[in-house]
């Protein structure tokens, strides 16, 4: 036994966070973990090495001092790690809860090489809890008005960051969005159980607070365009629009009734309050045999939504195995906890319609692994005549989402590449046009919050420059 | 103010025209688009085309049929009344141009979109000859309206109440074979209308154009709820539409999808019959 600090740190092992027991969840929308209590945070906190080079922190697309966050946690200064993150994170209750932390900050950090890494992510969402529930809510100093002004396209995690720093830099800042409740994903893809609104909220609250105007309701390309906006007296221009169009398997039968893409379900339960119905007005079907397709984060959200929606049986139905699923890892533990049934190697071929042009079945292939492809995953190919059916009455369909034309269509030479998406540096958020700049899922593909939040750091930064040069 | 209601009149017993405030709309807006709105936080988003707007006065109209919750509720409001959300102008515009003779059928509540349609139409130079077409007499809407920006009108009832005795697209059938020469024509309304009327002119290879509805929930091309098969492929009604070449479409496939709700709309509504099956 040795009083080394280091070796008493390794001792404490990583601090579970408690949740709801699934047999409960699985009946209910409300957020399955419970979040750290103030003890467990302090313990959690002390396993931190402080390392004097933290890798931790390159895992980061926002560069958060991941030790120095946690060190004033550790000291019971939980405010003061709020306050920390936000230096350079302007969404820590919500990074907390859905950044892929394996992939990101803790697989790098020193402790994931013997063990179990820091509880970063854990951490990160319990001092933005505190804070906001505190109330005691800094609004940072904004530099002196610049005169000029911006103007955001959408209002996912890379229009609220770059609307925060912008303002923050003394711009005049005014965010148009689509749909007529801020947030993006966050809003109307991400499910209750796993952000509630009310966090988004609390955090499209604190923007305008800041002075940013939110106008929601507003379709840019359809009406106003990106050029009527630069000829209105916007000096520049972001577009952070995602990348919202859903992606269907294109296989006969796919238009039957009971046949959704993930968008319009999750859209149906999270921003129209479906899961409510009749006290919110929007219906959504209730699947018993419930298949949805795919194994992204998005597949999982879909496919727990049918749970809680009553579904008796919800499957995911996945055409590669276990190891290749791209979800957060949280996330596949808590569906399997909950009950999800996966199908892997196993790939629809056909959906079969019933009375009333309603699915009542899918006709599926067997699938085998074969050679990395591009991606370096092992490549699916289907086994000849393994075909089978399942018996299903809803299907989601989760395999991807493309660019949306309407904003690249409607402005004059806009770079896009082969698959729509708009052509922006990766330094700077730039585009081909003159003064507008792009980030997030539209530059990306389907990428992350963080990594969206990433790029709007950068261009809000270029943005600041280019607008001095005016 | 912002999404005010200005009027909300009722010009039949089903249908009811409302003015709303909404400048930035009624400023850019096309024949042929639509908005979405909502009533409150917990409504639907329901799209209506836009019939009419007066750019120096900032409003626009809509005529909508009253057939579940959300409309229902709309015919309850009164002029200073806020909706909680308008959007638009939504869709693609119709595609204008001096075609020669057209003519353009509206039938129920379908008669208020193509009043925007057969009004640009004229401006364009066409000549209109305009079929109007209701179940009976007093639910048929803007005859003088119609009847002021055609070349001529014509108007049936399945009732036989007023006008000719059976359906709009008699009256087309007659009037081709009655030699008139066609260049093209617009078709607008209940969903066996439009089936219909494009069987009409498909032998006589006539160009038809038709709006579609089916259900929406975004309308910008994010969800895919609206999707319609025309000519076997899929397309978003919202953003690719509404208006598809009629003899494309495939009509079965829109009508069940229309009903994919049915139940629980009638729990909505909690009226005893559902009227969907009539769209
Ligand atoms: C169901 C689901 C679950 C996910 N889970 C995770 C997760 O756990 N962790 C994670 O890191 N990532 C997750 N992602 C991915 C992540 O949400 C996205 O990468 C991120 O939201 C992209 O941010 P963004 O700001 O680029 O775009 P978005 O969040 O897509 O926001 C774009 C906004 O722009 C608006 N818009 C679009 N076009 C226009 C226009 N023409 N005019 C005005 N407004 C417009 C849209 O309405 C939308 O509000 C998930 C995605 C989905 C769909
Ligand atoms: C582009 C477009 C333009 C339209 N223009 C007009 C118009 O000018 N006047 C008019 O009276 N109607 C119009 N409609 C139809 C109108 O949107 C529906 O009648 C309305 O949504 C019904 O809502 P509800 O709550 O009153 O009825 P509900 O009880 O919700 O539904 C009754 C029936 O209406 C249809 N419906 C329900 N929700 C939607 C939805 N979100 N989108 C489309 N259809 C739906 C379904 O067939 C449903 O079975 C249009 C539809 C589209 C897609
Ligand atoms: S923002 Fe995301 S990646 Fe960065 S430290 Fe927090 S959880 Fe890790
Ligand atoms: S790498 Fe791990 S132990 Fe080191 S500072 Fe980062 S979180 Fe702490
Ligand atoms: S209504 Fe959502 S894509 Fe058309």
């Amino acid at each position: 036994m040795s009083d080394n600090p280091t070796k008493k740190k390794e001792k404490i092992p990583r601090q579970p966070m408690a949740e709801q027991e699934p047999q409960v969840r699985r009946h209910n929308f409300d957020e399955v973990p419970f979040g750290y209590s103030d003890e467990v945070a302090l313990l959690e906190a002390q396993r931190c090495l402080q390392c004097k080079k933290p890798p931790c922190m390159a895992g980061c697309p926002v560069e958060i001092d991941i030790p120095g966050f946690i060190k004033l946690v550790a000291e019971g200064d939980f405010i003061g790690g709020a306050r920390k993150i936000k230096e350079t994170n302007t969404l820590p209750a919500i990074c907390g809860r859905v950044c892929p932390q394996e992939t990101q900050c803790e697989v790098v950090c020193v402790l994931a090489k013997k063990g179990d890494p820091v509880a970063i992510g854990r951490l990160e969402r319990f001092v933005a809890d505190y804070e906001r529930k505190s109330g005691d809510i800094q609004i940072p100093k904004k530099a002196s008005s610049s005169g000029k002004r911006a103007a955001v396209v959408g209002s996912g995690p890379a229009g609220l960051t770059i609307a925060g720093d912008l303002v923050k830099m003394g711009h005049a800042v005014t965010i148009f969005e689509g749909l007529h409740k801020p947030g993006g994903v966050l809003i109307y893809g991400i499910p209750e159980f796993r952000l509630p609104k009310a966090i988004v909220d609390a955090e499209v609250d604190y923007l305008k607070k800041l002075g940013a105007e939110i106008r929601p309701n507003v379709v840019i390309g359809r009406g106003k365009t990106v050029d009527d906006l630069l000829a209105e007296g916007y000096d520049a221009v972001f577009l952070g629009v995602g990348a919202g169009a859903p992606v269907f398997m294109n296989i006969p039968g796919e238009n039957l009734s009971g046949i959704y893409s993930a968008n319009e379900y999750l859209t149906r339960s999270n921003l129209m309050k479906a899961y409510r119905f009749p006290d919110y007005d929007t219906p959504i079907a209730l699947g018993k045999n419930v298949a949805v397709l795919g194994g992204g984060n998005v597949a999982m959200d879909s496919v727990r939504t049918a749970l809680r929606l009553g579904a008796d049986n919800a499957y995911i139905v996945y055409r590669r195995s276990k190891t290749e699923l791209p979800a957060r890892i949280e996330e596949i533990h808590h569906a399997e906890e909950e009950g999800v049934q996966f199908k892997f190697l196993t790939n629809p071929v056909e959906f079969i319609g019933g009375e009333k042009g309603w699915v009542t079945g899918m006709k599926c292939i067997q699938m085998e692994l074969g050679e990395p492809d591009d991606s370096g995953r092992r490549r699916p190919i289907p086994i000849k005549g393994s075909e089978f059916v399942i018996d299903v009455d809803m299907v989601v369909v989760a395999i991807g989402t493309q660019a949306n034309p309407v904003v690249p269509a409607t402005t004059p030479g806009l770079e896009t590449n082969r698959w729509g998406y708009i052509v922006a540096d990766p330094q700077t958020g730039a585009t081909s046009r003159k003064g507008v700049y792009a980030g997030g899922d539209i530059v990306r593909g389907s990428a992350t919050v963080i990594e969206a939040m990433g790029d709007a750091k950068r261009a809000a930064r270029a943005i600041n420059e280019y607008l001095k040069t005016l | 103010m912002l999404n005010e209601v200005i009027e909300n009149t009722k010009l039949s017993d089903i249908v009811v025209r409302m003015v709303i405030e909404a400048p930035d709309i009624a400023d850019t807006r096309k024949a042929g688009q639509f908005v979405v709105l909502m009533i409150d936080e917990k409504g639907e988003r329901i799209p209506l085309t836009i019939v009419d707007s007066d750019a120096a006065k900032g409003t626009l109209a809509i005529i909508y049929q009253v057939v579940g919750k959300t409309t229902a509720q709309l015919a309850e409001m009164r002029a200073g009344d806020r909706l909680f959300s308008v959007l638009g102008p939504l869709g693609r515009p119709t595609e204008i141009e001096n075609f020669g003779t057209v003519v353009s059928v509206g039938g129920g509540v379908g008669i208020g979109v193509a009043y925007p349609i057969t009004k640009a139409l004229k401006e364009a130079g066409n000549k209109v000859i305009s079929i109007i077409g209701a179940r009976t007499k007093n639910i048929l809407i803007l005859e003088e309206e119609l009847k002021a920006i055609s070349d001529k009108l014509l108007i049936s009832t399945d009732d036989g109440s007023y006008g000719h005795h059976g359906f709009v697209s008699d009256i087309l059938q007659n009037l081709i074979t009655s030699g008139e020469k066609i260049d093209r024509v617009y078709a607008i309304g209940p969903v066996p209308m439009m089936r219909v009327v494009c069987e009409v002119t498909r032998p006589h290879k006539i160009p038809t154009v038709v709006s579609l509805n089916p259900i929406m929930v975004d309308a910008t091309g994010m969800c895919g709820a609206c999707r319609v098969a025309v000519g076997g492929k899929t397309q978003f009604a919202c953003v690719d539409g509404p208006e598809f070449d009629g003899h494309e479409v495939d009509f079965a496939l829109l009508a069940t999808r229309l009903r994919m709700y049915c139940d629980q709309e009638k729990q909505a509504t909690e009226s005893t019959r559902c009227t969907c099956h009539e769209r």
